[in-house]
């Protein structure tokens, strides 16, 4: 009897480590996505870009890997890419001071042209590129022996994920940089009064951002070991939903990208068996129009978000 | 400057740059690009068939591209062009199914669009109401919102779809829109048909909306300051939802071009991005009607060019002049502003 | 001794506006020195040019002795000078501590140092007698409160040149008392101040000397103890100021708005109206005096129908309308000059035709079943233009190209021209130069005379004197005086106004 409940106790535990790891492999690329998507816009420029990095930065990480050979070459490219596609969105958003909304449109857009193009040039294939090296697991004591959690904790990409999580809430709340990227998201011309160089700020703050959604490209490719045409499957607009949804506070925004990842790990689990798989899917979107209108407590935008800065405007 | 002039500038600039910068993608492939450009002109251009699709494919766009236009006069951002039209058409395809074997081919036509109008218009709504009723932003509301129509679909699509597809079935010759071809035998094989009348109608009905009645005189006020709108007498929350609901409605129509004058049935999948491109078109057209039409034909030649020049370039060229043309189009319009201000 | 600040021949345009020309400028140091002129008259662009937030044209500008060029804010920072900004330039979800030291911001390592930065702050604050709480956000603060921050911005900066922007505008006497003994002690110890105002009785209190601008010129300059009001106000208009208007005495009839027991709240909920009972009868104008920010806008709003009423009534005529909203009262005969033309009386993008239908874009002869009738919209704008002098009278033009004061006239000429039988008249002439101001004011009385009932809110006394058939104070939302202008003056007013003579007389 014991004997027998024991196992039952210990399958339901095994069952449920591989639910939460499931759920932290989904989470993996909206926290890269919603951590990037929190720099832009608390520095005041609005990324719904998050989609178009993700494709290109995996693009990089393939190319990187495929001809090197090292996928930690491939992680640096895919991080240098991100940052390029950044630097393209500040150069329209910052210095032409152009709408933040089709800037990001725009790039998303050219990325899924891009990169099939580079697919077709590269590869000769319109879908999928050759196979390539995947990041080695690290070995950590202890965690890495953790029935059904351990593989979680030998991905690099998922403790670097935890590590930019509380990296970026640091950078934003506890140090000097934060608090200027703060005020030119809230408040630029104070800002500037200060001897802040809003433009510069707000390079940094999209930069940082394509670094970091660059990270979620470099997952996304390196996961699959390969790069597919449009595989960032919405997961952008996903990433851009959490950090709403978290509020624009990295921590919330984690938060509410392991509630979509679990949504997710549910449906594939359930198969439609206890509520209908669209339902789930529907979650992510359903919640950030939720919060949006007040229902689940009051989200507030950075109050500059959107809007271009312009230092010699009359008055 | 002659007055029409003026406007033309930022789009001109912005669709240079783009062959320019498609002319770097074409030399990394090793091709020429003045080649590449004239075969893709003489490829769509050399035949009524080439005419003939690049109607077809621009009649969508005057669509949604009036869809967005409309919103951005009122202020207002409707990313979600793509999912109201797939809403708009998936019930359009369902109706227009349920309705074949039952009514004339006309009152099924009829019926299924005003079906699927009304369901477009009330889809744009939701976001009209929440921004008037929650302040709440349409555009990430928008964005949601294609994402949950997809979903939406997949869902009540278990009962619609034909067994083993992802289309509704297809209807009767007889409901069908006339394709122009049968008027005109060199357009045959192009799938062009009436809508293309009905894009033209809509520019035009859009056009005297806008600036002959009383609510376009309102709805251009909120656009363009909604304290003084709202001074003025008219209920600014009132205008978003009337306007969204409008733009939802303009939409759908690109169901009328795919589900009654092209396939019958209504594909999942089949907008592809439709709603976005609309965004460029309104934004290349300089969000008028006229200007819609010069846009909406300029992104059908492309995407018709892609097909053309596939055999020496990636067709993929062409997303990537659509997205430089967008990008472009909101920097040398930012640009061009701002050098006129200074010099007035 | 070398000046603090010296300005040579500084010019600085916006395209064709010419907003500062040649103007030259000399502040000793150890002095409080006024930036006097009317609205427009490019004080606060100069000041932004010697801040570095704008780059001039043309000139030279010193601090202490040396010739400077400050490309932003940080280089004059640097060379010892600070802003405080009539726009308050405060990040309000940030706390104090935060908003003072943002830029220089203590750090231990890497990190943000709250604990040092807050008790930095705090003793800044004691040493200098401008108490707040170091820890409390911004957004939560009075607005008095806000202006303290802002000093203490530029003094934890070490800022010994100190820029003040019409500091006085949004305070209470009280709170006007303790800045201006702030402002000494400041001057005392060696600092200079520069003090923006177009209020002569400040510039007469406070400074040591005095410069007037006007139409971005330079016309004035001496030490304030050889001066006057009259000659300074003299200065900043260019001409005898007329104080009086003729007019004919009214000949009030019925009752054309009634208000009783008024309640608004403002935007943060709070009351921002409270209990204001008022009646203006047809062919009087009733004239509403108050420091801003007490309940103006609020009554306004509320009487226009652009907020909502918490308690009481409002009447146009016999009509209740204190739940009508803002198009049903236009058509009961309210016209409606807004305090901020540019959020609320124009459309910038549309031309002047469609601008002076505005409010009656529904209404016949400009509408015809569903279609706009072009032809009575152009007729409407030539007559309109014509009988208001906006210039040019040109329907087709753009109303973002006129200047402010032939934007103010199509607005006030809008209005007149519904004939409406009660006019909310709120700050016609700000902003406007003499001659549009004194044509507007003929409008009004003109308006008057025709039966019109008109309230006139405004904060120039002088204005409200002279326009006047009876006047009330408005001070925290309340009416504590009523009087007739004849039976009063300035400095009494000022009295109610501050709040320091309590009660009905």
């Amino acid at each position: 009897m014991d004997a027998e409940a024991l196992v039952i106790g210990e399958s339901l535990g095994l069952l449920f480590a591989a639910f939460v790891a499931q759920t932290v492999r989904i989470s993996v690329p909206y926290a890269y996505g919603a951590m990037g998507c929190t720099f832009s816009e608390r520095g005041g420029v609005i990324n719904i870009a998050a989609e178009g990095i993700f494709l290109h930065a995996a693009l990089a990480y393939t190319l990187a890997a495929y001809f090197t050979g090292s996928a930690w070459l491939g992680v640096l490219a895919a991080v240098a890419a991100g940052s390029a596609t950044g630097a393209l969105h500040a150069l329209v958003t910052v210095t032409f001071r152009a709408d933040q909304i089709t800037s990001g449109l725009g790039i998303n857009l050219l990325a899924v042209g891009l990169t099939r193009f580079v697919l077709k040039a590269v590869f000769h294939s319109s879908s999928n590129s050759a196979h390539v090296a995947g990041l080695a697991p690290w070995n950590i004591p202890v965690l890495s022996s953790l029935p059904g959690l351990g593989p979680l904790f030998e991905t690099p990409l998922v403790l670097v994920a935890v590590a930019v999580v509380v990296f970026s809430w640091w950078l934003l709340f506890r140090t000097p940089f934060g608090l200027r990227l703060r005020s030119v998201g809230e408040h630029p011309e104070a800002a500037a009064t200060l001897g802040l160089d809003v433009s510069r700020l707000r390079y940094a703050g999209v930069l940082l951002s394509g670094a970091v959604c660059g990270l979620g490209g470099a997952w996304l490719a390196s996961d699959q070991r390969s790069f597919t045409d449009q595989m960032s499957a919405g997961r952008g607009y996903i990433a851009l939903a959490a950090m709403i949804v978290g509020k624009w506070n990295p921590v919330g925004a984690a938060l509410a990208c392991l509630l979509f990842g679990a949504a997710e790990s549910l449906q594939i689990r359930l198969q439609g068996a206890a509520i209908p798989n669209e339902f789930l899917q529907m979650l992510p979107y359903v919640v950030t129009m939720l919060v949006l209108a007040g229902a689940i407590g009051r989200a507030h935008p950075p109050a500059a978000v959107g809007k271009p800065y312009d230092p010699e405007s009359h008055g | 400057m002659k007055r029409w002039i003026g406007p033309l500038v930022p789009p001109l600039i912005a669709v240079f740059a783009a062959l320019l910068v498609g002319a770097g993608f074409i030399l990394t492939v090793g091709q020429d690009p003045i080649a590449v450009y004239g075969a893709m002109a003489s490829g769509v251009f050399g035949s009524a068939y080439g005419w003939g699709q690049v109607l077809f494919k621009a009649t969508p766009l005057v669509f949604s591209g009036l869809a967005v236009v409309l919103g951005f006069r009122a202020g207002l951002f409707n990313i979600g062009a793509e999912g109201q039209a797939m809403m708009g058409s998936f019930v359009m395809g369902v109706t227009g199914a349920w309705l074949a074997p039952r009514l004339p081919g006309i009152a099924v036509m009829g019926v299924a669009s005003a079906a699927g109008i009304a369901t477009g218009a009330a889809y744009a709504a939701i976001p009209g109401v929440l921004k008037a009723r929650f302040g709440a932003h349409e555009v990430i509301n928008t964005i949601m919102l294609n994402f949950v129509a997809a979903a939406l679909i997949n869902y009540f699509g278990h009962a619609a779809f034909v067994h083993e597809t992802v289309h509704t079935p297809e209807l009767p010759p007889a409901a069908m829109l006339t394709r122009l071809g049968a008027w005109w035998p060199p357009l045959q094989g192009s799938p062009v048909n009436l809508s293309l009348g009905l894009a033209a109608l809509a520019c035009v009905v859009v056009g005297l909306l806008l600036w002959r009645t009383p609510f376009g005189y309102e709805l251009r006020a909120t656009g363009m300051n909604p304290g003084a709108a709202e001074y003025g007498g008219t209920r600014v929350p009132a205008v978003w939802v009337k306007t969204m609901a409008l733009s939802g409605a303009l939409s759908a129509l690109v169901g009328v071009n795919f589900v009654l004058g092209y396939k019958g049935y209504f594909e999942s999948g089949f907008t592809s991005g439709v709603g976005f491109l609309g965004i460029a078109v309104a934004l290349l057209g300089r969000t008028h009607p006229i200007g819609i039409v010069l846009a909406a034909f300029f992104f059908g030649a492309l995407s018709q060019g892609g097909l053309v020049i596939n055999s020496l370039v990636p067709k993929e060229l062409v997303d990537i002049l659509q997205a430089i043309v967008i990008l472009m189009a909101i920097v040398s319009h930012e640009t061009v502003e701002r050098w006129m201000r200074k010099r007035s | 001794m070398t000046p603090a600040v010296e300005l040579l021949d500084v010019t600085k345009t916006f395209g064709r506006l010419v907003a500062n020309d040649r103007v030259s400028l000399s502040v000793r140091r150890g002095s409080i020195h006024a930036l006097v002129g009317e609205n427009g008259a490019g004080k606060t662009t100069l000041m932004k040019v010697l801040f570095g937030l704008y780059q001039p044209a043309s000139g030279v500008i010193r601090v202490d002795g040396a010739s400077v060029r400050f490309r932003s804010p940080w280089d004059a920072l640097r060379r010892g000078l600070g802003m405080v900004h009539q726009h308050f330039m405060l990040v309000p979800p940030l706390t104090v501590a935060e908003n003072i030291t943002l830029g220089r911001e203590p750090t231990a390592g890497l990190a943000f140092d709250r604990k040092r930065a807050e008790h930095d702050v705090e003793e800044l604050s004691r040493r200098h007698g401008l108490r707040i709480d170091p820890r409390v956000r911004v957004e939560n603060l009075s607005v008095g409160e806000q202006q303290r921050v802002e000093i203490l911005k530029t003094l934890y900066r070490g800022a010994r040149i100190l820029i003040l922007d019409e500091p006085t505008a949004v305070l209470t006497p009280q709170e006007v008392d303790e800045l201006f003994a702030v402002l000494r002690g400041l001057r005392d110890q060696g600092d200079t101040v520069i003090l923006i105002t177009h209020k002569l009785r400040e510039v007469m209190e406070l400074s040591d000397r005095v410069t007037v601008l006007r139409g971005g010129r330079v016309v004035g300059e001496c030490d304030t103890k050889d001066t006057t009001i009259g000659e300074l106000a003299e200065m900043m208009v260019g001409r005898q100021v007329l104080l009086t208007l003729d007019k004919a005495p009214s000949k009030p009839g019925g009752p054309a708005l009634d208000v009783q027991g008024l309640c608004v709240r403002d935007d943060r909920g709070l009351d921002a109206v409270k209990d204001v009972s008022l009646a203006v009868r047809a062919g009087e104008i009733v004239g509403v005096a108050g420091v801003e920010g007490n309940g103006q806008a609020e009554l306004i709003e509320a009487l226009t129908g652009l907020r909502p009423v918490s308690a009481g009534t409002v009447r146009l005529g016999a009509r209740d309308v204190t739940r009508a909203t803002p198009l049903e009262r236009l058509r009961s005969g309210l016209a409606h000059v807004p305090a901020d033309r540019l959020r609320r009386g124009i459309l910038a993008e549309y031309d002047l035709a469609d601008n002076l239908i505005l409010g009656r874009q529904r209404d016949r002869p400009f509408a015809k079943g569903a279609w706009l009738d072009r032809e009575a919209i152009q007729k409407n704008a030539v007559d309109t233009l014509a009988a208001n002098d906006v210039r040019p009278p040109v329907p087709q033009a753009l109303v973002r190209t006129l200047s402010g004061g032939n934007q103010q006239k199509l607005v006030v000429g809008r209005e007149l021209s519904r004939r409406a039988g009660v006019l909310i008249a709120a700050h016609p002439t700000r902003g406007v130069d003499l001659g549009a101001s004194e044509f507007i004011h003929r409008r009004l009385l003109a308006e008057r005379d025709r039966g019109c009932g008109v309230l006139l809110v405004s904060s120039e006394l002088s204005e409200l004197l002279s326009l006047s058939d009876r006047l009330v104070v408005l001070y925290e939302g309340r009416i504590v005086f009523e009087t007739r202008p004849a039976d009063t003056d300035e400095r009494s007013l000022g009295l109610y106004m501050s709040g320091q003579a309590a009660a009905h007389a």
